[in-house]
């Protein structure tokens, strides 16, 4: 721009006003004003903060006070904390809840699908706890976990016994599952949310030559709706896989920052910054989760590039597929 | 159609209706359990079992109670500045922002793009370790601006929302206005904005929700309890009161209520939003 006006200059005293009333001036004043806001607010407060976590990370410092230049030595140290280390483990809990979760969407999103009386009710039903805030959420489940309390009364109703039911926050070795549930809990619905919409893009027409000819409910789902949400399907996946890795909100906000051996690695993260206050081991922590997010992210867009190629090839390829099966199918009842 | 065809129907239906049921069974029995517990005296919830329904439903005293205790009617003044200004600030920001994206080719216009993308893989609590330092150094904590300014800066899904609005407005809305002598910020403000209303409202209804509902940052950020927002006036409720829960139920239900209304008045946008904002994420 500053080229501009200058060549500008050379050639006539350059006029800003009349330059700002020109079209390329207007264009130039709208794209500075209309972004320097948004730039300024992403820059502060995401590429800033990154940009010193990573500074961070080579430096033994707490909030105020630094104590020196330590080189790798934080991240030696995440991996080498037995205690860090293991909650990475945890994430496995949580990846193994993410499976189940978009499994029981799939299934809720399908039989939708097919048409539900009341479909509506049930929906908002499963949607509703996405929109409980966080710490509403820790006191429910907290009640609802308490011994003789809420699951345990819906338990004995069908025929457990209460002694031999464990304590679900407290015994160590079904904690961890009892808060993947509630993640579980959480989510299932919004997914299902998702799974519905994308099933829904597919035209009803093909539904009903399907039953026409006579395509049962399982052969409809394998070739007509299996097809139309297999991206979505797969991108929730992966997306899970990081997801699961930076897991916070239950052990934070149901055991209170992650007592009795349910702290995962965001939780573990945030007790040594806050706690500990050793902010270099945990900006070193923030780093090496970033790095593995980064690398599960390639290699989805590798595995999309390599699997569907392009969205528009997978659709044809989709459709064609379902073309052949409906023929088949056609077929087989006409022989009969 | 034979019988075995019969058979089948009535057991597909059956598993259709049961498995909704029993679902939507699960998703309501955490937050009706609670709200049967917000309706008990003292000494009915120490006498009776958890899941047996309260003498009275209008016994109401948990919820006055509740509401007095965590000064919920401070909180909810505070969490309305907040919403309020959070929900314009990004929608503006963000349509803004769409806009220029949008409509002009300008050297940078990708690598913009490319800045926001790449933000939303940076997962907003790993970064709060040095967010935490740049709050402190900014004089930002403890002060309801800091924490609103906060909110504004980490607002990618919105910008993806109104940029997929604006394809589908064509461009020669806005020549024609050119022709006519109108300048790029009269269209922009007289002429696409009302059109984006759709957008808007998406975008309102997900940050409301996401910003009512966002409890990590508030607790780092608003520590002084004056301008604590609803959903941390529920910490009052720890320690002493830790085990009255038909007090903290009864606290619980009403920072629920609030999106619990949205939710019902807004269901459609609320699915559609979603769903766009994914497809393109």
């Amino acid at each position: 721009m500053a080229s501009a006006a200058k060549t500008n200059k050379s050639e006539r005293p350059f006029n800003f006003l009349r330059w700002a009333k020109s079209r390329k001036g207007q264009q130039t004043l709208i794209i500075i004003g209309f972004s320097i806001i948004p730039l300024l607010l992403l820059f502060t407060f995401t590429y800033f903060p990154f940009v010193k976590m990573a500074q961070f990370s080579f430096y033994d410092r707490n909030y105020i006070k630094v104590r020196g230049f330590v080189g790798l030595k934080n991240y030696i140290d995440v991996f080498k904390r037995p205690d860090i280390f293991k909650s990475l483990w945890l994430s496995l809990y949580y990846m193994g809840g993410a499976v189940v979760q978009l499994a029981l969407a799939l299934y809720l999103a399908t039989i939708f699908c097919f048409g539900v009386k009341g479909g509506n009710f049930f929906k908002g039903c499963m949607f509703f706890p996405y929109l409980i805030n966080g710490i509403a959420i820790g006191f429910i489940f907290k009640f609802f976990y308490t011994r003789g309390f809420v699951l345990d009364t819906v338990l004995q109703w069908i025929g457990f016994d209460l002694e031999n039911l464990p304590y679900w926050l407290r015994d160590t070795s079904i904690n961890n599952v009892s808060l993947v549930a509630t993640s579980v809990w959480k989510y299932f619905g919004q997914n299902m949310v998702l799974f519905v919409g994308a099933m829904m893009s597919v035209d009803a027409s093909l539904y009903e030559a399907a039953e026409l000819d006579g395509a049962n409910k399982w052969q409809q789902f394998k070739y007509i709706m299996l097809p139309s949400i297999k991206t979505i399907v797969m991108l929730n996946l992966i997306m899970s896989i990081t997801g699961s890795l930076s897991a916070f909100e239950p052990p934070y906000v149901i055991m209170s920052g992650g007592g009795n051996g349910t702290a995962t690695y965001f939780v573990k993260m945030h007790e040594v910054a806050h706690t500990s206050q050793k902010l270099g081991l945990a900006s070193a922590m923030a780093i090496v989760l970033l790095i593995i997010i980064f690398i599960v992210t390639i290699l989805q867009k590798l595995f999309f590039k390599y699997v569907f190629k392009n969205a528009e090839d997978e659709d044809k390829g989709a459709a064609a597929k379902r073309e052949k099966k409906l023929a088949k199918l056609r077929a087989k009842e006409a022989a009969r | 159609m034979t019988v075995g065809d019969n058979v089948k129907k009535y057991l597909w239906i059956f598993i259709k209706y049961f498995s909704m049921i029993f679902f939507s069974f699960v998703s309501l029995l955490p937050i009706v359990s609670c709200v049967i517990t917000a309706f008990k005296t003292d000494a009915e919830y120490q006498n009776t079992n958890v899941m047996t329904p309260p003498e009275s439903w209008l016994n109401f005293q948990n919820f006055i109670d509740a509401f007095q205790k965590a000064d919920m009617g401070r909180a909810f003044l505070n969490s309305a500045i907040v919403v309020v200004i959070v929900v314009a600030g990004s929608v503006m920001i963000g349509s803004m922002l769409a806009y220029v994206l949008n409509r002009f080719t300008f050297p940078g216009n990708g690598l913009i793009r490319n800045l926001f993308l790449f933000a939303t893989l940076l997962p907003g609590i790993a970064m709060q370790v040095s967010t935490y330092q740049l709050m402190y150094q900014l004089g930002f904590i403890n002060h309801l601006y800091g924490y609103i300014i906060l909110m504004m800066g980490t607002d990618v899904i919105s910008i993806y929302i109104f940029i997929q609005f604006f394809e589908n407005i064509p461009t020669s809305l806005d020549e024609s206005a050119y022709m006519d002598g109108a300048s790029y910020v009269t269209i922009f403000f007289r002429i696409l904005f009302p059109l984006l209303k759709p957008a808007i409202v998406t975008c309102m209804i997900l940050k409301g929700v996401g910003v009512y509902n966002e409890y990590y940052s508030a607790q780092l950020y608003l520590v002084d309890k004056k301008i604590q927002t609803v959903a941390m006036s529920l910490y009052t409720f720890t320690g002493p009161l830790g085990s009255k829960y038909n007090l903290i139920c009864a606290g619980v239900i009403i920072t629920l209520l609030p999106a619990l209304i949205i939710f019902i008045a807004f269901q459609k946008q609320i699915y559609s939003g979603l769903t766009s904002g994914a497809v393109k994420g």
